[in-house]
């Protein structure tokens, strides 16, 4: 029998090759150095447009826009949910005619631009003074903030019933079925089986849909909603400083990054008993 | 405006052309065609709409490809200045990036001819600014759906091309494009339609789309809802139409996959 009666002994490592620089990494630094001239660039151009006088007046003006777009979406978020509930139902239902309808809402409601619905209720059901008056409904359709929030909730509750119904539609049969055989009513199972389970998987979609309503709701600025985007809008046309829309940037994309991390917590908390 | 289009237009025009809906059914009342009533300046409205949203396809397609093809690079450098652009873009409203492009291009243009010695004022076109600012939103959305059909391709499928001897390039035009096209198509799919709806914004910095023409035409006649619910018919006409066009699309893209 032959075996080995000295090892190798041991070796320095293969020596490590100078890799080329590959154009891959030479373009990530090329626009690297275009985002960086550009944030400088940001800085630069506040830090030498400071103008003190213009932050006192139009400072609290931003905040108060910012407080009216969070509150203008976080309503129209609540009315959308209550709203999108029974046409989700009715999208689901076996009864034709009612599913048509929901459908038909649906459709109609993804697939027209905001702005043409917030025209049309604002602008188009102005020219219905009269009759609006005669019903007592003209102080509503009359101020634009109501009429942002009435075309926010109707947009935000079509895509909310679709997020409904395919998140409800996704729990599997046999779910179903078991709290059947366990006995449980159709009603109890729902509550207790079939929605929970439904609305884990709607918490993303959820989550997306806020954001696009957020960004949705710089609309209302059109109408004259002084919200974030009708602050900075009435900002840039007194002083012409093209900074007044970088704030307005930095407030959005705050708010939208904030959300969508908070919504990841949320999320992998909500999610933990389902990790492995 | 592109030629092709406005002349393809002229012969089947679908709203005042010889069959058209407005010549059909609008004439002599607010929305005939010419100078009686609405109906050209509508029509009109819808090509700048349709031309916009053609316009912007094929720019945000090609510079969400790239930004696609840099998120999935190797490199650590190049993935973060990419995620930073879909960051920002994704999280900016559509009608702030469209501010901000239309006034930014404005000012750079301005200081870059200033720095010639040119000191005039310079407006630049709208339609080149929406187009910019749509495109910009639209390839941020398609990067990320390109980079999970990117995600869907198995590694095999370079090793394969690298096995047959292709060369990178080729692999990517040969191998992984036509998949990535069939994976990737529901989701740009959903991303034109939307696409369609954010052309309404440029509207607001007055370039004579849909919504913008019905809008002077509500203002002057003062049949506000009837014009403005005509320009949201309109869009859903042309959802409509897209969608029925991009099932056909949908069914090309997949008839290679076989009956399974």
């Amino acid at each position: 029998m032959s075996y080995a009666k000295e090892l190798i002994p041991p070796r320095a490592p293969p020596a490590l090759i100078d890799k080329p620089l590959a154009p891959a990494r030479i373009a990530g630094i090329v626009v690297l150095v275009v985002w960086a001239a550009l944030a400088i660039a940001l800085a630069f151009m506040m830090i030498n447009g400071w103008n003190e006088d213009k932050f006192l007046r139009y400072g609290p003006r931003y905040l108060h826009g910012l407080w009216t777009t969070i509150s203008l979406v976080g309503l129209a978020v609540v009315l959308g949910a209550v709203l999108s509930a029974p046409i989700a139902f009715a999208r689901m239902s076996r009864n034709e005619a009612l599913n048509a309808i929901a459908y038909a809402y649906v459709y109609v409601f993804r697939s027209t631009p905001l702005l043409a619905q917030l025209f049309l209720i604002y602008y188009g059901l102005g020219s219905f003074r009269p009759q609006l008056e005669s019903v007592g409904l003209w102080w509503f359709f009359r101020e634009a903030w109501y009429c942002g929030l009435f075309s926010l909730t109707l947009n935000t509750a079509a895509y909310q019933a679709e997020i409904l119904r395919g998140a409800i539609e996704s729990v599997p049969r046999g779910q179903h079925e078991g709290a059947a055989a366990l006995g449980l009513s159709k009603r109890n199972a729902f509550r207790k089986v079939i929605l929970p389970q439904a609305l884990i998987v709607a918490l993303r979609p959820y989550g997306n849909e806020i954001v696009l309503l957020i960004k949705g709701s710089a609309v209302v600025a059109i109408v004259t909603v002084y919200d974030l985007m009708g602050e900075t809008r009435y900002a840039f046309s007194r002083t012409f400083d093209y900074q007044s829309y970088l704030w307005a940037a930095i407030f959005y994309l705050a708010i939208v990054e904030a959300l969508r991390h908070l919504w990841a917590f949320i999320e992998a908390r909500l999610t933990r008993h389902l990790k492995r | 405006m592109s030629g092709f289009f406005s002349a393809l237009f002229s012969v089947l025009d679908p709203l005042c052309g010889p069959v058209g809906l407005f010549s059909l059914f609008g004439s002599g009342s607010i929305v005939a065609c010419g100078e009686a009533g609405w109906g050209d300046e509508i029509a009109f409205g819808v090509k700048v709409t349709i031309t916009l949203a053609l316009a912007t396809l094929p720019v945000g397609l090609i510079i969400g490809f790239l930004i696609a093809l840099a998120a999935q690079s190797e490199d650590k450098l190049l993935r973060l200045a990419a995620g930073i652009y879909t960051t920002i873009f994704r999280g900016l409203p559509e009608l702030l990036t469209l501010f901000i492009v239309y006034y930014g291009l404005q000012i750079l243009i301005q200081a870059v001819l200033a720095s010639f010695g040119y000191a005039g004022r310079v407006e630049i076109n709208a339609f080149i600014a929406g187009m910019a600012a749509l495109a910009v939103v639209f390839s941020s959305y398609s990067s990320e759906v390109m980079l999970s059909a990117f995600r869907a391709i198995p590694r095999g499928q370079y090793e394969a091309g690298d096995a047959l001897g292709l060369h990178r390039s080729r692999t990517m035009l040969l191998v992984i494009l036509p998949q990535l096209i069939r994976i990737a198509l529901p989701g740009l799919t959903n991303l034109w339609l939307i696409l369609l709806k954010d052309t309404s914004y440029v509207s607001v910095i007055g370039l004579a789309d849909i919504l913008r023409q019905t809008g002077i035409a509500a203002r002057v006649s003062k049949e506000a809802f009837f014009f403005y619910g005509i320009a949201c018919l309109l869009y859903l006409i042309l959802a409509m139409i897209s969608s029925v066009g991009l099932g056909f699309v949908e069914r090309w893209a997949k008839r290679s996959e076989g009956h399974r």
